[in-house]
């Protein structure tokens, strides 16, 4: 039963084949039982059978139930659930317990879904591997040895790992759509504005978006509905009317263009990931889909771009951190300068401050211009050669990430390495668009292959028929690691 | 784009942030790395490009005045490492 997807269950739900009470058992026993070697979760909620027994409660009173009664969710830990634990993957905020709940959570709450745990993540969403969490390091359930990708490594995990059937997460630089790729399940950037950040803890705030990850294209169009929307306490959440995705997500496009950006084959792609992505344009030809040569001229300066933007806003998001209103507090101090910067010293792990380094010294007087503005320049070329190529074509394909799962302490100590394997994903965050990432094959070795696709801002419901597509003829979507 | 350890200071107390020996000693190396990478941008021709600071225009985004709900005191000072009554506590600021 845990193998199953979200949809599915709904149907078992709906039908009163299955209880919402038997089914939190069931995969409350799967993660239990998995947890050991996966390690996903930072936390599981002791409470969600009780949560499980409100909606059958609900159900037997004949209520109107929301559209995710009775399912589990995983929720990555840079989200807040009040009354609960909330780290972020950081020893800074341990102690932590949120005072309110996300945007996002009251949404998932209003439609009755069974929050199951907070999922690891790499500390404060920096991190293309999870290995930069405070707490453990996250396996990949293809293969225990490597790393799930991230940072939002438990959330993709935890959906691999048949633990949740669906996992939210975020995406500041591709922290959803590369775990989603790496750990062959699917994961959805919305476009920037379409989702509230009410309540998640704030790493890049121009580039953060929370989105969903499923088993399937049908499970995520299910979970964005639910969380999409305008809300007024995120003043850059976009008060547009939230299509229904999942009505509309089996009707292919009739006439559809492919743009596939001639930059990500250039250089640096792993033989395998390349093949697959190859495959799956020869899926969408073979469905009548016209495959269009595109450029992105100002792709090979996005990794320098969106470092300096990203590094910029974490140094002054991260300011708040100062021991003082909530977080870590060193012990030994004399001074309130010396508190506040042995606090920080002491909560914050390497990439973090490696981070806030870079970001200070960005925007610190002599050096602004040079940097951040000319960063800010470049991101705007980004954005025109996207709108240009969108003029062109409906989406754009290609590779989520260079290479497959690498494995655990890989890449330890070359962070520069670490960030040039964002290439494929950042324009999407520094833009603003929607992007996803669906499961198209496997490598001679047995590690899950993701294809991205990318859609002009706020075109969510054309991407997900899009990616819809691509399943509808192929079954990639439907394998499950041996665990 | 070279820089010394006393520009990591510098830029560690910018940040206010504690630093050992060892971390000014990787950050000095691992920052150099990465500001020359960074260097390449200065081959992008950005002559009458506006700077792009967010995805989508948006300007002056009020709510109505009206008064509602917020934390409580008690919630507000829940996690507050330590707390004098309804104060956050801190260290002597002045002697």
């Amino acid at each position: 039963m845990f193998q199953r997807t979200a949809s599915e269950l709904k149907t078992l739900l709906d039908q009163g084949t299955v209880s919402a009470e038997a089914l939190i058992g069931e995969f409350l026993q799967a993660l239990r039982a998995r947890e050991p070697r996966v390690r996903a979760f930072l936390h599981v909620d002791e409470a969600a059978l009780d949560q499980a027994l409100a909606v059958d409660a609900k159900r037997r009173r004949g209520e109107p139930l929301g559209l995710l009664a009775g399912i589990p969710v995983a929720v990555k830990d840079a989200l807040c659930v009040a009354g609960g634990p909330t780290t972020s993957g950081s020893r800074m905020l341990r102690n932590f317990v949120a005072p309110y709940d996300a945007h996002v959570i009251t949404l998932l709450k209003k439609a009755d879904a069974v929050l199951i745990g907070k999922t690891n993540m790499d500390e404060f969403a920096m991190g293309s591997s999870t290995e930069n969490s405070a707490f453990h390091v996250t396996r990949n359930p293809w293969d225990l040895e490597r790393v799930p990708g991230g940072s939002s490594g438990g959330s993709a995990a935890a959906v691999a790992a048949c633990q949740a059937p669906l996992a939210l997460g975020s995406d500041t630089g591709g922290s959803i759509r590369q775990p989603a790729s790496l750990c062959g399940v699917v994961g959805v950037k919305p476009t920037y504005g379409r989702v509230s950040r009410f309540g998640l803890i704030a790493f890049a705030s121009s580039l953060d978006q929370v989105g969903p990850f499923a088993h399937d294209v049908t499970d995520a169009a299910l979970l964005l509905q639910v969380i999409a929307g305008h809300d007024p306490r995120d003043s850059t959440s976009v008060a547009r009317p939230v299509p229904e995705y999942s009505r509309t997500i089996d009707q292919p496009l009739p006439s559809l263009t492919i743009g596939v950006p001639r930059e990500y084959f250039a250089g640096g792609l792993d033989a395998e990931v390349e093949q697959s992505v190859r495959a799956a344009l020869a899926v969408y030809e073979s469905l009548g889909a016209r495959i269009q040569e595109v450029s992105l001229p100002h792709s090979p300066y996005a990794v320098a771009a969106y470092y300096l933007v990203a590094t910029a806003e974490a140094s002054s998001n991260l300011a708040r951190y100062d021991g003082v209103h909530f977080g870590h507090r060193a012990e030994k101090h004399s001074t309130l300068i010396e508190m506040v910067a042995r606090s920080r010293g002491e909560g914050f792990g390497a990439e973090v401050k490696r981070r806030i380094m870079l970001g200070t010294y960005a925007l610190s007087s002599g050096y602004i211009d040079q940097y951040y503005t000319k960063a800010l320049k470049v991101r705007r070329r980004i954005k025109r050669d996207y709108d240009e190529a969108f003029g062109v074509c409906d989406v754009l394909a290609g590779p989520v990430a260079p290479t497959p799962a690498f494995r655990v302490g890989e890449r330890g100590d070359d962070p520069l390495a670490m960030y040039l394997s964002d290439i494929y994903t950042i324009g999407a965050n520094l833009a603003g668009i929607p992007a996803m990432s669906i499961p198209c094959g496997f490598t001679r070795g047995g590690l899950p292959i993701g294809l991205q696709l990318q859609a002009p801002p706020f075109a969510e419901e054309k991407l997900l028929r899009v990616a819809r597509m691509h399943e509808r003829a192929t079954d990639w979507h439907t394998r499950r690691p041996t665990l | 784009m070279s820089l010394s350890a006393d520009d990591v200071r510098k830029v560690a107390s910018l940040a206010r942030l504690e630093l050992g020996d060892e971390e000014v000693a990787a950050l000095t190396r691992q920052l150099t790395g990465i500001l020359d990478y960074f260097a390449q941008l200065a081959k992008v021709e950005t002559d009458g490009t506006d700077p792009m600071a967010h995805p989508f225009p948006l300007h002056n985004v009020f709510r109505a005045d009206e008064t509602a709900p917020s934390l409580s005191a008690e919630a507000a000072l829940a996690n507050a490492p330590q707390r004098d009554g309804d104060f956050y506590a801190v260290p002597a600021v002045l002697d």
